[in-house]
């Protein structure tokens, strides 16, 4: 329907445009035709596996030398060590400190999932609510658990403003208890919605590019957003992982 | 719900050229959310058995053991630092020793050149002194004889005048008149 | 038709990406604002920066999504 639309208002100078921005998120079976099934062998398991190899190489192939003066590849690896595990410390507080390879392992694969999605041709495993719901969830469902295991019915003290005036403390309740299961959703669209909206409008200019006069208005416009989105891609996995911590500190430390 | 209206829509509108089973949004295919799902749980836990098994335990040990190791060689660096402080405060010692011994050996030395040179001189001084009287007492001698000579030829100068003149004259009233002259 | 009138209210949801755009220059120039007048606290705010624009940020994004499915699901 917008490739209808598109084309009728160009179609006497382009000759047709064609705009496919949402094709490249299509999960497609690596090998063959077919009927895509859960254990099917999809793009999907292509590019989350191209993920894992990354961060398999970064984080240990890089290291392998145990080296006291780092290597260039070393020196990456402890800076991202070192920058979620003080994120997790300054946010979530010490006693979070356990949660670290977990909220590593998050913020690797966002990280690498976003990076690789940015390679030309690729499928970008972080731009499907499927991905990101999952994430998301994961989160919600370790913070609201580990917080009942934790404080027990002291967690509830979350949703129970004390410091507010008494009258208002059950209207303050329901909002806190909208806002708490609002966040998952929020957690996971925000995630899904930048990768997918950078990168469709890429798409779209890209799809701009078939008429001669436009395409190098085009081209820059594809390079400009190229660079927000590689600011995006980290940005976002930055902001996931300190959401998680935020929501952990909730976990461990439920009053206000 | 996604599916069946997506591919009405697709096929009314005349887009249907990429694909029947790509409606609108892949993202709300939820046919394909099983196969992403499961993918993922496994793409997660081999990222989180990587990293807490190997990658994490051996960063946190490259990390510590690099704290340690500056800390150690900070501890080092100002251990040598004193010694070299050390090192510095004795060669000023070392040089400031050296300094008053060779003012001292100078002194030394000019006190006995002093004391030679004096002795040399007392020496010298007492043999002129003597050359000196030695000179005097033969001078002496000289002028003593020279006066007797001079006295023996006034008398006999004196006796033979007045014995020329016709006088005669002892010998002893001749010398007795001219000692007496001679002394004026 | 209908579809029409879905691109249309798809339109009128990307206001929502305007909305977010003010929302998140808000908070990005009155950190700026404070980070000029006191710049060593600014290091140690960075977090609730990002954390406020990612706030801000995500109902812009949740307009967006209210357009793509006026566009591709309904």
């Amino acid at each position: 329907m917008a490739t209808e639309t598109a084309a009728a208002d160009h179609g006497a100078e382009g000759g047709g445009l064609v705009f496919h921005p949402m094709d490249q998120f299509i999960v497609k079976p690596l090998f063959g035709e077919g009927e895509v099934h859960w254990y099917t062998i999809t793009n999907v398991t292509l590019w989350m596996a191209l993920a894992v190899l990354a961060v398999f190489a970064l984080m240990v192939m890089m290291t392998s030398r145990r080296a006291t003066i780092p290597t260039k590849g070393q020196s990456i690896a402890e800076m991202a060590y070192g920058f979620v595990y003080k994120m997790v410390e300054d946010v979530a507080g010490k006693d979070a400190v356990p949660f670290f390879p977990y909220v590593m392992t998050l913020f690797m694969f966002i990280v690498f999932a976003n990076f690789l999605g940015l390679l030309p041709m690729s499928f970008t495993t972080t731009s499907h609510f499927a991905v990101t719901v999952v994430l998301a969830l994961a989160v919600f469902l370790t913070v609201t658990i580990y917080g009942f295991m934790k404080n027990g019915a002291h967690f509830l003290n979350l949703f129970w403003v004390s410091s507010a005036p008494l009258p208002l403390r059950p209207i303050l309740a329901v909002i806190e208890l909208i806002s708490y299961f609002v966040r998952p959703v929020s957690h996971s669209i925000r995630l899904a919605g930048n990768v997918m909206a950078g990168h469709a409008v890429i798409k779209v200019f890209a799809g701009f590019a078939a008429i001669a006069i436009i395409s190098p208005v085009s081209i820059v416009a594809i390079t400009a957003m190229y660079g927000l989105e590689v600011l995006v891609a980290f940005i976002q996995a930055y902001v996931f992982t300190i959401l998680t911590c935020v929501y952990l500190k909730d976990a461990l430390h439920p009053g206000h | 719900m996604a599916t069946s209206t997506g591919d009405g829509l697709a096929d009314a509108t005349g887009v249907a050229e990429h694909g029947a089973s790509a409606p609108g949004m892949p993202q709300l295919n939820f046919d394909h959310w099983g196969n992403q799902i499961f993918w993922l749980i496994i793409a997660l836990a081999a990222i989180y058995f990587i990293l807490s098994r190997v990658a994490l335990p051996r960063i946190g040990a490259v990390l510590a053991e690099r704290a340690g190791t500056i800390t150690n060689d900070i501890a080092a660096a100002e251990d040598l630092k004193q010694k070299a402080k050390d090192a510095e405060a004795a060669y000023d010692k070392a040089l400031a020793d050296a300094r008053v011994e060779a003012n001292k050996i100078v002194a030394e030395t000019r006190a006995e050149i002093q004391a030679d040179l004096d002795a040399a001189t007392a020496k010298a001084d007492a043999e002129i002194a003597a050359k000196a009287a030695e000179g005097e007492k033969a001078i002496a001698a000289i002028k003593a004889d020279a006066i007797t000579n001079i006295e023996t030829v006034a008398k006999d100068t004196a006796a033979a005048i007045v014995a020329g003149l016709g006088f005669s004259a002892d010998d002893a009233a001749v010398s007795k008149a001219v000692t007496s002259r001679m002394k004026g | 038709m209908e579809g029409d009138l879905a691109h249309i209210g798809a339109g009128l949801a990307a206001i929502g990406s305007g909305a977010a755009a003010i929302g998140v220059g808000n908070v990005a120039g009155n950190f700026l604002a404070g980070a000029l007048r006191n710049p060593s606290a600014a290091a140690s705010q960075t977090a609730t920066l990002f954390i406020g624009i990612a706030f801000a940020e995500a109902l812009g994004i949740f307009a967006f999504l209210v357009a793509l499915l006026l566009m591709f699901a309904v």
